[in-house]
């Protein structure tokens, strides 16, 4: 049976750059917790179903739904919100593409692309599409936000190597790294 | 919101996670063990499962292994399946992983989760049942290792307390010619109409199921009757389907009639894609 | 606001928790045990019309009416309109051809990807202050203080930057819950925010509509009459829906020339969720069915599909269905759509319908109109005031829902005021407190309506500016104009005095004071606008239309009826563009809505009546990477009564892609494929069956 008195536990975890102690509850969900306890409301709710891609995040530098993650999972991890991407080239390349019309989804979209040029620089058609598939935008046709992202990922070269050297500073937030994760013995 | 409270747990070892299980089970606290959680979560939410305790098995390191032992491929249960496709080491079951979900979410879900889930299509399986892999388990008993087709028949089947630990799949699988092709009702993220995989070994042609009846399914008989070369296709997939394990199923997705149309279809690329190969 | 008695539709709330927290609120309502006697089900418009139906809304004579309908006690039919235009016999008479087509379009879900939510709460003084994501202001004000008597100026809504809305956010709906809910804890802040499965069936949605057409026409291809039954599906309750029937009888032929035409378009209840507006109110369903009848038309006539479209093309000296007047400025000009349409598609330079193999690329398309269906008095204010330093605070009650009309009325503003847009300050928000009101942010009539207040708002601060400065310049104010910051002399520019200098009055040299602060007010209702005469449809429902052609371009695979939305394109009369990169987003973004909404969009329901889509996962949506590439032009024929000429653009994109993607489907497959969603297993289904 669940129990019917609320299980808190302590979580100390880092977002965007700044370690956090909490106390959570176990069933609550990450996005709940980066939005009420800690005021990061860039992550938006819009499905809590893992179906919309709103309140995307990045933990350890990859893009997960932060309402399909228990707030206790992230004991020790990194994430990043939109608050920390503040200075991330993908913002500002979607701001001045007006990718967006009421913005809802527009952080979801932001922190997904920003996840996948640090995971994958040089990403593909297909391989966009694989990610930003899956964030839904309602109002946009999508056009431009795909104009925005072939401007991140084709930017000139020379301006390729600046964001590439800030994202391996970590200036951005952390880079994924699966090893962190998961043992390999191969 | 998650309506109702539950404890956590995150042990280190399997043993501890047996243990914790244990404990829990006899508190009567339904304990659960979680992966990915994603299914849990969501289920959760809706108040469809209510259990009293998580236990989180991410941090026990053979569940995050990916790696080669001698002549077989080890998949830790908790290993993502954005991951598993990104490290590739058996093509199939990247492409398999690749259609569920969507990228981000496939950054949490697992393979263990994946398989031991309660949605009705559990894709990942469809390798595993194809490639005759093996399942350790760790439970109250100990640890033990099985056949796939022991543990997996439309839905996992475990003792009380058991969990997947790892998956072994002989090398000899990894390379062989295989076919994957997922259908849905209309774009490129959700559920299937029609999941086929198929993997051609020894000249015969395996298949498996998902989103055609409400379990994923590999059968003997089915493919016995595609790989009947002695009769023309189409009568080939008449047999086929006239061997499925249970009615085709009508949901969001689909009616069964289209399924059957596309499933029909579906079939026919699989066979003469592997044809030959 | 909750069911007593009897529950009308699957989603409909029947009690209310409120809690210190969410979760506990959600634990302590899944406590709460109902015992329902099930009552059969009424499933569709057509189901509700039969003479066994069972009433939904017993007792519907007694019940109060807004807004000029017609319901009809004893049966389901919730609004009737009806349009007789001409003579029908005649119509009949001249048509060698007729077809006759019926087309569904079922209900579906906005799906803003923002649930509604609302916060509420009740000062001690009795002040209640609402904060909602509304396009709807001004009236949750009105209702909250006619419900529940409070006086209106008590009563303060705050609205922010909205999160998508599409009409959805138009109607009142969280916001009486949350009042109910605070005033149940003693006036606390009570927040009611929907999940997703509430959001989508509980709140309003997208309206159905089953609907009959008969169209005549001459061999030589002239449409000489039409006769049309609309049902749309109102839902359990009229919201909207009413209204939206009325909307679908006075555009009822589309923009063509028909003499003779007969339509009744009827809102029904069913046991279904009720309607609400959606982004093109009516149009998208009225436009889906015409166009169909027109294409089957155009086949039997033997002309191509552009060609007959632009030879029955509607143009200045005709009427509409309600028999208004038509010149350039109230309709625009659709020939001339359809020919940039015809350039930008090489419509002429290649077959309608390519074979490769089991590959089939086709082209569909449509044409549209719309005019809006506000209420009489539809309005709104605007004031200017200047800051001291020459900038400038613009107030109006449009709503920002990212169609960036809050952005067009800065720009409007700064053109009339000749200053630099970043001078001119407008907030995200609108507070009813402070901000003039405007009617509703609807219709895509909120440019037209604040832009008017604004200019006028603008002149009348253009007037004080040029007072002030003639004391000052010693010239009359007919000598002087405002711009660049300065009020100058026309004929000597060099002449003139800095605007900073007199916003806040101007000390002379003798240390007098000259006037004050300089706020420029203004405010415009839309003139001469009537009711509907209840016989004949005749009358005057709104200022103008926009007109426009469109097409969807598609490739099939035969084997599985699997496609791929290759290209759209629309090319509209929009009066005058006044943001081209935010005209031509919302006109991309309501085509993909609309192409989403053709395409895939709609609730499946049990046989007891229960949505069984209500999350992303089994209703879906258009994702990233299955967007065809878009064309984009306009034609500029200026509406002479609104700012600059503009006319609405932000729905008209919408309207006519469902019948274009089901044209270019039927051209395709050369099934007639009439009902939506169009998905592989609807198309599979329809030409399976007419084999």
């Amino acid at each position: 049976m669940p129990t019917t008195e609320p299980v808190y536990y302590s979580l100390t975890c880092y977002v965007n750059g700044e370690r956090q102690t909490l106390r959570v509850r176990a069933a609550n969900t990450l996005l709940h917790v980066l939005r009420e306890d800690l005021g990061l409301t860039g992550c938006k709710p819009g499905c809590e179903n893992g179906d919309c891609g709103a309140c995307t995040i990045l933990v350890n530098g990859l893009p997960i739904k932060s309402c399909l993650m228990l707030a206790v999972e992230a004991e020790g991890l990194q994430m990043t919100t939109i608050e920390g991407l503040r200075n991330s080239p993908v913002l500002s390349v979607f701001a001045r593409k007006q990718a967006f019309q009421c913005g809802y989804c527009t952080p979801g979209f932001i922190v997904n692309c920003h996840g996948l040029l640090s995971a994958h620089p040089d990403a593909n058609v297909e391989t966009i599409r694989f990610w930003l598939e899956s964030n839904i935008c309602r109002c946009t046709s999508y056009e431009e936000i795909h104009e925005a992202v072939q401007a991140v990922f084709c930017a000139e070269e020379r301006c390729k190597a600046v964001i590439l050297r800030e994202l391996r500073r970590g200036r951005y937030g952390r880079n994924p790294s699966y090893s962190e994760n998961h043992t390999t013995d191969r | 919101m998650i309506p109702f409270d539950f404890e956590y747990y995150k042990p280190s070892s399997v043993r501890e996670a047996v243990l914790w299980f244990q404990q829990l089970q006899v508190q009567r606290k339904n304990p659960m063990y979680f992966s990915g959680g994603t299914e849990i979560i969501t289920w959760a939410r809706r108040n469809s499962i209510q259990p009293g305790a998580v236990i989180d098995l991410k941090a026990i390191p053979e569940c995050g292994v990916i790696g080669f032992h001698q002549d077989r491929l080890i998949l830790g249960s908790c290993v993502s399946l954005s991951v598993l496709s990104s490290a590739n080491p058996f093509p199939l079951l990247s492409v398999t992983a690749l259609g569920v979900a969507d990228q981000t979410a496939r950054n949490q879900i697992t393979l263990g989760g994946n398989i031991c889930g309660k949605i009705h299509f559990r894709e990942t399986v469809l390798p595993l049942l194809m490639s005759d892999s093996r399942v350790i388990l760790a439970g109250e008993k100990g640890a033990r290792e099985v056949s796939i087709h022991e543990v997996f028949l439309h839905q996992i089947k475990l003792e009380k307390g058991e969990f997947i630990v790892q998956i072994l799949i002989e090398r000899e699988y990894l390379s062989l010619p295989f076919f994957h092709v997922k259908k849905r009702q209309i774009g490129n993220v959700g559920y299937p109409l029609v999941t086929m995989a198929a993997l051609k070994k020894d000249e015969r042609t395996r298949t498996a199921y998902s989103g055609v009846c409400v379990f994923p399914f590999r059968s003997i008989e089915i493919d016995q009757a595609l790989n009947d070369a002695t009769i023309p296709l189409t009568n080939r997939i008449e047999q086929a389907i006239g061997k499925l394990p249970a009615p085709v199923v009508t949901n969001e997705e689909g009616s069964a009639a289209y399924r059957e149309y596309v499933l029909k279809q579906t079939m026919a690329e699989a066979v003469i894609t592997l044809e030959g190969r | 606001m909750l069911a007593i008695d009897k529950v009308r539709y699957f989603g409909e709330p029947i009690a209310l928790v409120v809690a210190e927290k969410e979760y506990i609120a959600e634990m302590a309502a899944l406590r709460i045990k109902a015992d329902y006697e099930p009552l059969p089900v009424v499933h569709s418009p057509s189901e509700a019309l039969r003479k066994d139906s069972p009433l939904i809304h017993e007792h519907l004579a007694k019940y109060k009416k807004h807004e000029q309908v017609y319901p009809e006690p004893g049966t389901n039919i919730a609004n009737r309109t009806r349009i007789r235009k001409g003579n029908m016999e005649e119509g009949w008479n001249k048509s060698e051809i007729t077809v006759e087509v019926q087309v569904t379009m079922p209900q579906s879900d906005h799906a803003a990807i923002e649930t509604r939510c609302s916060t509420a709460e009740i000062m001690p003084s009795g002040k209640t202050i609402i904060h909602s994501t509304s396009q709807s202001p001004y009236i949750i004000r009105m209702a909250i203080s006619q419900s529940f008597h409070i006086p209106l100026h008590q009563v303060i809504v705050h609205t922010p930057l909205v999160g998508g809305s599409f009409g959805g956010k138009s109607a009142i709906y969280t916001e009486l819950l949350a009042f109910i809910a605070s005033s149940a804890v003693g006036g606390r802040a009570v927040r009611l925010v929907l999940p997703r499965e509430q959001d989508m069936v509980s709140a309003p949605v997208h309206i159905g509509l089953d609907a009959r057409i008969k169209l005549g026409c001459t061999r030589e291809g002239k449409i000489a009459a039409t006769e049309i039954l609309h049902l749309f599906d109102g839902g359990a309750y009229s919201d909207r829906g009413a209204v939206m029937s009325r909307a679908g009888a006075t555009d009822c032929t589309g923009p063509y020339r028909i003499d003779n035409v007969q339509c009744d378009s009827l809102c029904v209840y069913t046991n279904h969720p009720y309607s609400t507006s959606f982004r093109g109110f009516g149009h998208p369903e009225l436009t889906f069915a015409m166009e169909r009848a027109i294409d089957l038309m155009a086949a039997r006539v033997g002309m191509d599909p552009l060609e007959f479209r632009f030879h029955n093309a509607i143009g200045p000296g005709d009427t509409s269905p309600t028999q208004t007047d038509l010149n350039k400025s109230n309709l625009g000009d659709l020939p001339m759509c359809i020919a940039k349409l015809k350039e930008i598609i090489y419509w002429d330079s290649r077959p309608q319908v390519q074979t490769s193999g089991h590959l089939v690329k086709a082209t569909g398309v449509s044409c549209f109109w719309k005019n809006s269906n506000t209420p009489l008095n539809a309005g709104a204010g605007a004031v200017v005031i200047f800051n001291s330093d020459g900038s400038v605070n613009l107030l109006c009650g449009a709503v920002e829902i990212g169609q960036g009309t809050r952005t067009a009325l800065t720009q409007i503003l700064a053109e009339r005021l000749g200053m630099e847009e970043r001078r001119i300050h407008i907030s995200t928000d609108v507070d009813t407190e402070t901000d003039p009101w405007l009617w509703k942010t609807v219709a895509s009539r909120s440019t037209l309506l604040s832009g008017n207040a604004v200019l006028k708002a603008a002149d009348d601060a253009i007037e004080q500016l040029k007072n002030m400065a003639s004391i000052i310049l010693e010239r009359t104010p007919d000598e002087l104009a405002v711009g660049g910051g300065r009020v100058f002399v026309i004929e000597h520019p060099g002449i003139g005095i800095e605007i900073a200098q007199i916003v806040d009055g101007y000390k002379d040299s003798t240390g007098n004071m000259i006037g004050g602060q300089v706020i420029g007010r203004g405010s415009y209702t839309m003139p001469d606008l009537t009711l509907l005469d209840p016989e004949t449809g005749k009358g005057k429902t709104g200022p103008e239309w926009t007109v426009g052609a469109q097409a969807v371009e598609v490739e099939v695979n035969k084997r599985d009826y699997s496609y791929r939305i290759v290209k759209a394109a629309t090319v509209m009369d929009a009066g005058k563009v006044i943001n081209p990169e935010m005209a031509r987003s919302q006109i991309t973004g309501a085509m993909s809505m609309g192409l989403g909404l053709a395409s895939r969009e709609a609730f499946l329901f049990d046989p007891n009546g229960a949505v069984l889509d209500l999350q992303f996962r089994t209703y879906k949506l258009m994702r990233y990477g299955e967007q065809p590439e878009y064309s984009v032009e306009f034609v500029e024929t200026p509406h002479l009564e609104a700012p600059y000429g503009l006319r609405g653009i932000g729905e008209h994109g919408l309207i006519g892609m469902p019948a274009a993607l089901a044209n270019g489907l039927s051209a395709a497959t050369g099934a007639s494929l009439n009902r939506l969603p169009l998905t592989p297993e609807s198309i599979w289904r329809t030409v399976h069956d007419s084999v």
